[in-house]
């Protein structure tokens, strides 16, 4: 019997097996941010004990940085987080991205750019989106604080082995059905628990076609289906994106080192502890509609009504939502107003989504009322961007065009909706209040979110002038 | 961190699915560089409203819950966020057993570094245990050396629970000096591997 690639990637981590404990996995890698590692930092200091692997362990400032003025901070307290980080490394020696580095920008999006997130690898961060780098073929997964602390103490984690879970996505997306409407269709057709105990792997002729930043995208919101990992096996589209990125290494090495990547693919007859199939044929642009990522629905449909609630708490839950949303059962998607527009976050930030977003909206203009950013996921992608001049293309339509940052996907920065206002943001987390008190989030697309700028609300954008394959590849 | 072992305490319930961890402590509470002081902003814009004054809709701010140190809720609770920044405002409230049907995986684990036990029942288990806590007759005790919970009117079931993680609890451990001990296996696992 073959292995999947989850199981290749643990049995090679394993450091100590015991009966009644968890595994003590190895861990290869470790980001860190501003908002959940000073505690661990202090734990380690009221202990004296160092980092194991400084040479191992990557820290940046994302969540509260400001994206206009960065350097100008004005609450305290977000200033004080990003001192003790930039202290923090200082005093253990770690690498670390400051607010002034060309390398700066979101962790989840940085740490692919510079080629750190390698196949094969185990991956931790205090954060849970970082189910990202599973993209890549690593098993990556968001751990608390005195995990963080336990990292760095040890380089190792004690961990369960998680069941594995194969979703398979055959065919092809239609025009205008994004990477990003793939993932909340899961999301909403299998629920918010789906994942829960397992580690998914992504797999079938829709995630073999895609490229790195799509797949990126679609491993990112694995946890909002309860799974603490999503991954793709490793192949040529993962090796082609990663050559010559400034942390791989270079000529024969790489041929070395792709060689051993590619030995961790899944193999055909691996087996997994529970398998799901969908049809990419039958997935529309989404659009959340609730308090949860579960609750989206196509954007040519309607909200459901109480009625068809499967179960008295999902009644509950549905008609506490719509009390929250403002919103009413039954009600068309398209007809959702939108005052706020978000393109940015860990999930949709990076080039390909600036360049659907841009290509779309080049000669239109955003509505009267409607307020639009958008926020590069690193200073990187920003110095690209401008590169093919996607920001004039943006300010042009009436965009405000950022620094890097996590900015209105989690508004821990100046960056947030006001109360009882709508929302059209290309983030992964719809919850009350994440992007400000009596926030109103609808998580949609790029291109999505850049049509609902221009038209003020939903439309299908599969209605409008719109290639999928143009948009990722005609730059 | 404080041992759990024999624990007979008040229980609140909050018969909601899905509390994700940005309703347990909104983010903008998660400036603070301590890891203590967080029970102030527990369930904040569910506590709160806007003038600060307690919403007396809100379940923990009904008086029979005050004072309660066990949370029974429904199921995928901890979602979200992998900000332990959640189970510190739960313990620092009160709360250091949570029982629901399920929990979100980083959340479950979070708990065990920080003293709190949480509780998998079944939905029907639980559904049962939130009928017997009304009418103020909320005592419980959990056994966590025998795995069990006990309730008024003769409620009484067993739990499942990893054998380390209960060792953890049991004892207060502090689990990198465990891990420590192990630290020649690291340094093999390293050279074996050439990192």
């Amino acid at each position: 019997m073959g292995k999947s690639i989850i199981q290749k990637i643990w049995s090679s981590h394993q450091v100590v097996q015991e009966e009644n404990k968890p595994d003590l996995l190895y861990i290869d890698l470790h980001y860190i941010h501003e908002v959940t590692s000073p505690q661990a930092f202090e734990g380690l200091r009221l202990k004296e004990r160092s980092v194991r692997r400084p040479d191992r362990t990557f820290a940046t400032m994302d969540h509260n940085v400001p994206t206009y003025n960065r350097y100008f901070i004005q609450d305290e307290t977000a200033r004080n987080q990003l001192d003790a980080l930039a202290k923090n490394c200082k005093e253990f020696g770690i690498r670390l991205a400051d607010l002034d580095s060309e390398e700066q920008g979101i962790v989840h999006v940085i740490g692919p750019e510079l080629g750190l997130t390698n196949p094969g690898m185990t991956i931790v961060c205090g954060d849970s989106h970082t189910s990202t780098h599973g993209a890549f073929g690593a098993l990556a997964f968001g751990i608390g604080t005195s995990e963080v602390e336990h990292v760095l103490a040890t380089q190792t984690l004690w961990q369960t082995r998680p069941k594995t879970l194969k979703l398979q996505i055959n065919g092809t997306l239609q025009d205008g059905v994004t990477a990003k409407d793939l993932i909340l269709y899961i999301i909403s057709k299998f629920g918010v628990t789906f994942g829960t105990g397992y580690v998914i792997e992504y797999c079938g002729d829709v995630i073999s076609s895609m490229s790195m930043e799509e797949r990126m995208t679609v491993c990112n919101m694995s946890i909002e289906g309860g799974a603490r990992a999503g991954l793709v096996s490793p192949d040529e589209t993962t090796f082609s994106y990663l050559k010559g990125r400034k942390y791989v290494p270079a000529g024969i090495e790489f041929e070395r080192e792709a060689d051993r990547w590619r030995s961790f693919a899944s193999d055909p007859d691996a087996e997994y502890d529970k398998e799901l199939v969908i049809e990419g044929s039958e997935i529309s642009p989404m659009v959340s509609w609730g308090t949860n990522p579960g609750m989206c629905s196509p954007v040519d449909e309607n909200i459901p009504t109480l009625e068809a609630a499967k179960s008295s708490s999902d009644k509950k839950s549905l008609a506490s939502a719509l009390q929250y949303m403002g919103l009413h059962e039954g009600m068309e998607i398209e007809a959702i107003p939108v005052q706020h527009v978000f393109i940015g976050s860990c999930t949709n930030s990076r080039m390909e989504d600036l360049r659907a977003a841009a290509q779309w909206v080049k000669g239109k203009k955003v509505k009267d009322g409607v307020r639009a950013i958008v926020v590069p996921g690193s200073q990187n992608i920003k110095k690209l961007a401008e590169a093919e001049s996607l920001h004039l293309i943006f300010t042009q339509a009436g965009f405000e065009w950022r620094d890097s940052g996590c900015s209105m996907c989690l508004s821990m920065n100046p960056d947030y909706v006001p109360s009882g206002e709508h929302c059209a943001s290309t983030s992964n987390r719809n919850f009350e209040g994440r992007q400000g008190a009596g926030a109103r989030t609808h998580l949609v697309s790029p291109v999505m979110a850049a049509a609902a700028a221009v038209y003020g609300r939903f439309v299908d954008i599969r209605k409008e002038e719109y290639s999928r394959t143009e948009a990722v590849n005609s730059y | 961190m404080k041992p759990i072992t024999i624990v007979t305490g008040k229980a609140a319930i909050l018969d909601r699915a899905n509390v994700d961890t940005d309703q347990i402590i909104p983010k903008q509470f998660l400036k603070r560089i301590e890891r203590t002081g967080f029970g102030q902003f527990l369930f904040y814009n569910w506590r709160f409203d806007e003038q600060g004054a307690e919403r007396d809709d809100f379940e923990l701010n009904h008086p029979q819950n005050k004072g309660a140190s066990i949370l029974i809720a429904g199921e995928n609770f901890g979602c979200g966020s992998s900000r332990e920044h959640a189970p510190w405002s739960l313990l620092d409230y009160g709360f250091n057993i949570i029982i629901a049907p399920s929990f979100a995986d980083i959340f479950y684990q979070n708990c065990f570094k920080n003293g709190i036990l949480p509780i998998k029942l079944t939905h029907e288990e639980t559904a049962l245990l939130m009928s017997v806590c009304t009418d103020g007759k909320q005592e419980i005790t959990v056994d966590l050396p025998n795995q069990l919970v006990k309730a008024g009117d003769g409620f009484r079931t067993e739990f499942d629970i990893h054998p380390y993680w209960k060792e953890l609890l049991v004892n207060g451990w502090d689990e990198i000096s465990i891990t420590l001990r192990y630290d020649s296996k690291i340094e093999a696992f390293e050279k074996a591997s050439g990192i």
